[in-house]
């Protein structure tokens, strides 16, 4: 059922949620996070369509905040949807007016009771989300380089303001490449003296995965331009031979191990549900993505001031990982960020991780 | 190849990259049976397409077909088609079809286990599968000793060189203690014992499986968990089917021996056992096995077991018939489809706190549960009116199919002066959905690829839990028919008087 409310403030949207799910007949759900996403008139149908698909997985409250015009009066509009297939329950929230400047105001009474909350802007993010005032409010904070519209520059602006509780999208969309490669070094554990990753640029998926090879495995990494769909291979080389993963045309895969048969694996590019939904099921910081994208950091030159383009250089840039000075293994959800020999400059927060598990 | 270190690309921080087992391939006998083409092949698939598969893996088909390798890849097509959870993706298939052979031959004929070795060798070779290779017997258990055999005639049967081999057999561990102990030491004398994975797909349902992390990750159950505060235990697995058309399977079996001795007593173990030391496979299996260990059976078992056959009646809206008019049935069988038992725990948590055990087929939904029923309150200050519709507090965990748990306690009713009355507080699990809720045999099949075997019983507990059931079907043979009940019902009335004797009702799940 869908209530539409106009001229509204949180505390109605509050009671409508409550109305609503009395109305379905089942006042508890199991809810297990609220999750904000933060986006805009053209994109909300889209990420919100993603939102509710992953709730059948982590039923959760979406809050989808979408700051309209800031000049005119102040005003609060929400929809407010239950059932329709999902088992978490929606709110759409306009903000319009100065009300946009202060979004913590709405959405901070219609967060669940003591847990978690995950912020996830589909599109353009704030640089640094952790210092975003809705940012602040999350223990986990999802953005998505690629969806950008600074697509060429937005990685470097992430990686430069990283904070514990962090992720992106361009980093979940790696999961099957890093699992074949780390499996065909299972396979064939031969040292590897440097690496190639080949994309349609600018890729920040690419650049993470250079980064990544680089600073686990200590080589060069070469990154190359392709035609694209996305990545579109990635080896390791090693004088033994390559270990190589190519993927033309953005399906299906070919697996090469020095030695044995072309082996077809399929690597299809993944749903925005599925990638969420991936991200959603670990709520502590992502620790090795937290080692890459620092790597990635030191990667890049120190931004020059009023250039805007410190992204990915591509063809022929080498991303080298010799240096890297590893986070130190941790346990808990709390942020180190120890690194040495950084020269960007790394915030980090500690105490708004909290370790919870759906 | 230099080293062997540590791959540096994996990091136990990284809870990202999935467990991908090593380069192998699974032989399955029965491809052409009910189990292969509805759960193993769909499995597979699932598995592939959530990227669990080594790139390489190959399966080969045994069957007694005359078939070209066409015929065998239209099959797994079809089956992976029409069953499998999630969606047919061409380039998925492609991946999986390169690494499909068949071989044709009957399990007394040298020759196809020739070709069948020959095959894993040019697999090994082709596909890099690397003298890993997992047997799985999709077969009638009659015909275990014939494969296990020739498995090991062929050399088929034995790793070499840090590779491995293991086998996987499917319920009925036999039917009786004698027959599980013959079975055991046909396959034991072939495969050592971690090589051998019995599947209890049940043990690989995520619900049963949150029946650890439930119990034994919170602080407020474990101090009411005993015969302080509960008050019995009802372990629940029935079935809104009849027997289809496995009358072969079925008759001669009867519901004790097809659900008790493995799902139900497996349940009975995990709710009820200690804690592990550790959730390795080998402290939960001793777990489990004091446990079951510590189980007794009531010293009259004419009044605390029960035992039924469902007659004809309406199902769910449906007209149904009897049992013994089910076709290859005999009319004079007694094999019951249902089976109902009291067990009790000789240890210092349960002694004294009965658990029934029941499960059939053909009853009024289908549902698997567990409810752990609280004693009552030691004193309630309120008249005895008032608490005429309170009931036990109560624990359920809903295994399937509407998975999670309900909290059952009493609240006032609204608008009256001090009613009281039963109430629920569910927890659900999400719905299903890309990866949520894999099928029990994906989880499975993944876990003997990788080794991992937590969630396999081990012969001893199946030893140990036909020493349980043994004396029950045995007096049930000795005293005639079972009684029969209305398909569609809660089971037969002995069942209800079995409960009554004891001052208790059946949960109606
Ligand atoms: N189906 C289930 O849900 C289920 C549940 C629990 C346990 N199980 C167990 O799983 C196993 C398979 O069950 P199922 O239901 O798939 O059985 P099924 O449908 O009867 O299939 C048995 C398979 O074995 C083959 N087979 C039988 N006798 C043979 C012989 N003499 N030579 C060569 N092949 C022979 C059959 O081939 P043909 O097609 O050529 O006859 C068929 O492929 C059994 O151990 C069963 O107890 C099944």
């Amino acid at each position: 059922m869908r209530i539409d409310l106009t001229g509204t403030n949180a505390s109605q949207v509050t009671s409508s949620l409550l109305q609503a799910r009395r109305q379905a007949g089942s006042p508890s759900m199991g809810m297990v996070l609220t999750l904000v996403v933060v986006t805009d008139e053209a994109h909300h149908g889209e990420a919100l369509r993603s939102a509710r698909e992953v709730s059948t997985e982590h039923p959760a409250r979406i809050l989808g905040v979408i700051r309209g015009p800031a000049r005119g009066k102040s005003r609060l509009d929400a929809e407010v949807t239950i059932g329709d297939g999902t088992s978490g329950e929606t709110a759409l929230l306009r903000l319009s007016g100065e009300l946009t400047r202060h979004p913590v105001s709405v959405v901070t009474p219609l967060l669940l009771a003591d847990s978690p909350v995950v912020v996830w802007w589909p599109n353009d993010a704030p640089d640094d989300p952790a210092g975003d005032p809705l940012g602040r409010l999350a223990q986990r904070r999802i953005t998505d380089c690629a969806n950008s519209r600074r697509r060429s520059t937005a990685m470097a602006g992430q990686a430069q303001h990283h904070t514990a509780g962090n992720t992106d999208l361009s980093w979940t969309r790696l999961t099957p490449w890093r699992a074949l490669l780390a499996a065909g070094l299972d396979q064939h554990p031969v040292r590897v003296t440097s690496a190639t990753v080949e994309a349609k640029t600018p890729n920040p998926s690419a650049d993470l995965l250079a980064a990544w090879l680089g600073s686990r495995l200590e080589v060069p990494v070469e990154t190359r331009r392709s035609g694209g769909p996305g990545i579109t291979a990635a080896r390791l080389h090693s004088s033994h031979g390559d270990i190589s993963l190519d993927r033309p045309d953005g399906r299906l895969a070919t697996f090469r191990i020095p030695g044995e048969a072309d082996r077809p694996v399929a690597l299809q590019r993944r749903s925005t549900a599925e990638l969420l939904a991936e991200e959603l099921r670990r709520l502590d910081n992502d620790d090795i993505y937290q080692q890459t994208v620092l790597a990635y950091a030191r990667s890049q030159q120190p931004p020059a001031k009023g250039k805007r383009s410190t992204g990915t250089k591509t063809t022929g840039t080498k991303t080298t990982g010799k240096t890297t000075g590893k986070t130190t293994g941790k346990t808990t959800g709390k942020t180190t960020g120890k690194t040495t020999g950084t020269k960007t400059a790394t915030k980090t927060r500690t105490g708004s991780t909290r370790r919870r598990r759906t | 190849m230099t080293s062997l270190h540590a791959n540096p690309l994996r990091d136990p921080q990284d809870r990202r990259l999935p467990r991908i087992a090593g380069p192998c391939g699974l032989v399955l006998f029965g491809v052409t049976g009910d189990l292969s083409r509805k759960k193993l092949m769909p499995a597979i698939y699932d598995l592939a397409n959530r990227g669990l598969l080594p790139p390489g893996f190959s399966l080969v088909g045994f069957a007694r077909r005359d078939w070209a390798h066409q015929d065998f890849t239209q099959i797994v097509h079809d089956a992976v088609k029409e069953y499998a959870r999630t969606p047919f993706r061409e380039e998925v298939w492609e991946q999986l079809n390169q690494g499909f052979r068949f071989v044709s031959g009957t399990f007394d004929d040298d020759t196809a286990f020739g070709r069948l070795r020959e095959t894993v060798e040019e697999l090994d070779e082709s596909r890099g599968t690397s003298g890993n290779h997992a047997f799985y017997l999709s077969i009638p258990p009659s015909y275990f000793p014939d494969v296990v055999g020739q498995l090991k005639e062929h050399g088929l049967a034995s790793p070499e060189g840090g590779n491995w081999r293991r086998v996987v057999i499917e319920k009925p561990f036999g039917h009786d203690l004698a027959s599980a102990r013959q079975l055991n030491a046909v396959v034991s004398e072939v495969f050592p014992p971690e090589s051998v994975f019995r599947i209890d797909h049940y043990l690989g349902k995520e619900t049963v499986q949150n029946i650890l992390a439930f119990r034994f990750a919170n602080a407020m159950f474990e101090p009411v968990w005993n015969s302080n505060y509960v008050d019995h235990v009802q372990i629940t697995m029935a079935e809104d089917i009849g027997i289809g058309g496995r009358a072969g399977y079925y008759d001669g079996i009867g519901a004790a021996r097809d659900v008790i001795q493995n799902h139900l007593l497996q349940l009975m173990a995990l709710i009820a056992m200690e804690d592990p030391a550790s959730f390795e496979a080998r402290s939960l299996r001793l777990e489990k096995q004091k446990l079951l260990s510590a189980v007794t059976l009531p010293q009259r078992l004419d009044l605390h077991s029960a035992r039924g056959q469902y007659a004809a009646g309406w199902q769910g809206g449906e007209k149904v018939i009897g049992y013994l008019d089910e076709a290859d049935i005999s009319n004079t069988s007694t094999t019951e489809t249902y089976a109902a038992l009291r067990l009790d725990i000789e240890n210092r948590r349960w002694a004294g706190v009965p658990f029934y055990l029941r499960t059939g087929k053909r009853l009024g939904r289908r549902v698997t549960e567990v409810a752990v029923s609280f004693k009552r309150a030691p004193h309630l200050p309120f008249t005895s009116t008032a608490t005429e519709e309170l009931g036990q507090n109560a624990l359920v965990m809903r295994i399937q199919p509407d998975e999670g748990v309900t909290l059952r306690f009493g609240a006032k009713v609204p608008g009256t002066a001090m009613e009281l009355r039963d109430v629920n507080m569910d927890f659900a699990y999400g719905g299903a959905f890309v990866e949520s809720s894999p099928e029990a045999y994906e989880r499975l099949i993944l876990d003997v690829l990788l080794g991992d075997p937590p969630l396999f019983p081990r012969h001893e507990e199946v030893e140990l839990s036909w020493r349980i059931l043994d004396p029950v079907v045995q007096y049930w043979a000795e005293n005639g028919q079972p009684e029969p009940y209305a398909s569609g019902s809660w089971g037969p009335d002995s069942a209800t008087e079995m409960l009554a004797r004891d001052g208790r009702t059946w949960r109606r799940p």
